[in-house]
């Protein structure tokens, strides 16, 4: 006599979860789904500034897996690395598609993190107890800074040779060491196939593991104090009879869910570049990449892809080559330090004072024409009001105050008048 | 019959003997990767004109014949006639030293040249030769000074010598202008058309894959909008419980 449907899946569901007890037994598979999932509790009132975490690990993912594909066809070495990509975008199949992937992706990590730092910024995200959640988080942004870097030398076209060759003749400018720390950097005396080789190995084993660690170690320093929100207060605090917060709903389904929605606005949003604009008018894939490494050429403007402009704004506003370099250096790490510069009690931007709105407002303007400036040629001249000014005296208007924003925050946020912040979450 | 393309030209500095132009203005390709017909005359054009100097290394015959429309015969009769193989690149006899010594510069690969160029830069660098006598080939380009390629298509186009007039639109200052003074053997539309697709070719020839890669994008951003459509239906599900 044959079993009934539902006695196959009643015996079906016995196997399983006596399984699943056997690897609890030996692993803490259960446990760590429920505090890191279904009974890890985030405020239910997140707006779509929350979304660029997970969109964070998703373009993280998207990198490592079209990187690994990339990486069974591309040759690291002078002579063929230029050659290789074309043979990639050409005779691989679907090779086009895997290299779109990962050139846009490169764009869009950067663009999610910066509005990651951003959404940290308005809601006060970096404040006691989550310090070292966003230490952790720069120390993430970092890494991402160095994996840019040395993969934009791999495709091995002109932009790329002269990029790096600017870039690691900065660390030459530094007094008495700075020209051997070059060489040593570059294993030669100019950017060759021995760079080529090494930055090759950072790009795709070093930077990468490291990158993989600090961003485990960011979700569960995250995870032990719990998720800020908008509102900037600690749902903790008011617990239900059942001992959870009453204003905070399980990460799964419920953040899961919302955070499905978010992923697949953004990965629309990433298939009509992929698709449509893949150089994304040479901002993503600039056109003199297209030539190959020349030793004996520059390009006819040398400039970093976009998401370092604004750095490399700062740099060159300085006339002295040491100074720029301290003063880019310094602008990178400043926000390290954000936590003790900020003295304000209240975290959200819903509940400060004009002061910091009006200093937060600058601040993102400011970054966003630093990177424009970054963007154009020095030499440039813009005429407003009858008066002409360079491109190199704006750079230092603004340099001045993205420095003012952070070395001025001790004073300014001690004296705001803040609204009273709510004890529950508000919509 | 006047073939006008406005150069501006400090005329100070012109005076100085300093070929410096400020805001070379390119006109417009209007190319159209999607249209074969083009594609396959610029093809023809490029083998019989450019390929003789330049190559195309990472362009393989056959898959070009294929993204064309070509048969093996028609690839074999009208595109190939060095004795290559279908599936061998675009590949020229003249070694890069060879090049260097007898023009003065190896003539660049133009696989990828509508990418790092553009299309616009290309088709007014094809459109503004002009006679210099001072020049080896005999010829100057009001886009790219003192390039040491010749005049190829002066056939086609005829011969244009340069003019400076007063600029109307900065005082003080002479723009050139190229005069077409010796007509080819098509008028200007037509030699147009010829420069319209070359520059089409080279624009497919950069990114062969740019024909499928718009195809396949509005079928993978229709299914994200379906997925969009159902992932939204089950987050109100899941969340309809939630104040």
């Amino acid at each position: 006599m044959a079993a009934s449907e539902a006695d196959v899946f009643d015996r079906l569901g016995r196997r399983l979860s006596a399984f699943g007890g056997w690897v609890d037994a030996r692993f803490p598979m259960t446990k760590l789904i429920r505090e890191h999932a279904t009974e890890y509790y985030a405020s239910k009132n997140f707006n779509f500034w929350y979304g660029f975490g997970v969109l964070a690990t998703v373009v993280l993912v998207i990198q490592i897996v079209t990187g690994i594909f990339l990486t069974m066809n591309y040759k690291p070495s002078a002579a063929e690395a230029f050659a290789s990509v074309e043979y990639i975008m050409r005779d691989v199949e679907w090779g086009w598609l895997i290299r779109y992937l990962h050139s846009t992706g490169a764009s869009a990590f950067f663009i999610v993190v910066y509005l990651h730092m951003f959404r940290g910024l308005m809601y006060g995200s970096y404040k006691k107890p989550r310090e070292l959640v966003w230490i952790i988080g720069m120390f993430i942004y970092l890494c991402l800074m160095a994996e840019a870097f040395f993969g934009y030398l791999l495709p091995w076209g002109n932009m790329s040779y002269w990029g790096a060759q600017v870039i690691v003749s900065l660390f030459g400018s530094i007094p008495w060491v700075g020209e051997g720390l070059a060489e040593w950097i570059r294993g030669d005396f100019y950017i060759s196939d021995i760079t080529l080789n090494r930055f090759f190995a950072f790009h795709v084993i070093a930077v990468p593991l490291l990158l993989l660690l600090l961003v485990v170690i960011h979700i569960m320093a995250l995870h032990e104090v719990g998720s800020n929100n908008p509102d900037g207060i600690e749902i903790k605090e008011h617990k239900g009879a059942d001992g959870k917060p009453i204003d905070g709903v399980a990460f799964h389904p419920y953040h899961t869910s919302k955070d499905m929605v978010i992923v697949v606005v953004f990965l629309i949003i990433f298939a009509a570049v992929v698709f449509f604009a893949p150089e994304m008018g040479g901002y993503f894939l600039e056109h003199a990449n297209f030539d190959p490494a020349n030793p004996l050429t520059t390009p006819e403007h040398i400039a970093p892809v976009w998401y370092f402009t604004p750095f490399y704004a700062i740099l060159r506003a300085v006339p002295n080559k040491l100074l720029g370099v301290v003063l880019m250096g310094s602008a990178v790490l400043l926000p390290f330090f954000l936590p003790w510069l900020d003295r304000c009690r209240v975290k959200s931007i819903r509940y400060r004072s004009w002061i910091y709105k009006s200093a937060l407002g600058i601040f993102a303007a400011t970054f966003i024409a630093l990177g424009y400036l970054g963007l154009q040629e020095a030499t440039r001249i813009y005429h407003f009001a009858g008066l002409d000014i360079t491109v190199v005296a704006l750079a230092q208007v603004f340099t001045a105050l993205y420095f003012a924003f952070f070395i001025l925050m001790p004073y300014y946020s001690s004296i705001e008048t803040t609204k009273p912040v709510p004890t529950r979450v508000t919509k | 019959m006047m073939r006008r393309v406005p150069f501006l030209i400090a005329a100070a500095l012109w005076a100085a003997g300093a070929a410096a132009q400020h805001g070379a203005e390119l006109e417009h390709a209007n190319n159209n990767v999607d249209n074969t017909a083009s594609l396959q005359r610029g093809a023809r054009y490029f083998v019989n004109y450019c390929l003789g100097c330049h190559s195309a290394q990472y362009v393989r015959y056959n898959r070009l014949a294929e993204d064309l429309q070509l048969s093996e015969d028609q690839l074999l009769e009208n595109l190939m006639f060095t004795g290559e193989r279908p599936f061998d690149t675009m590949s020229i006899a003249m070694s890069p030293e060879d090049a260097a010594r007898w023009f003065n510069a190896a003539p660049p690969d133009l696989s990828l040249i509508a990418r790092s160029r553009g299309t616009d830069y290309l088709y007014t660098f094809l459109q503004s030769f002009y006679v210099d006598e001072s020049s080896p080939t005999g010829v100057n380009n009001a886009v790219l000074e003192g390039t040491a390629m010749p005049h190829v298509l002066w056939e086609l186009q005829g011969i244009q010598e340069a003019v400076y007039e007063p600029d109307p639109e900065h005082e003080g200052e002479e723009h050139m202008v190229l005069d077409l003074t010796t007509p080819g053997t098509l008028d200007a539309e037509e030699f147009d058309d010829v420069v319209r697709d070359i520059v089409n070719f080279l624009d497919y020839v950069g990114e062969p894959m740019q024909l499928e890669r718009k195809r396949l994008g509005i079928r993978v951003i229709a299914f994200l909008g379906v997925l969009l459509v159902i992932s939204l239906m089950l987050k109100r599900e899941i969340w309809k419980d939630v104040e």
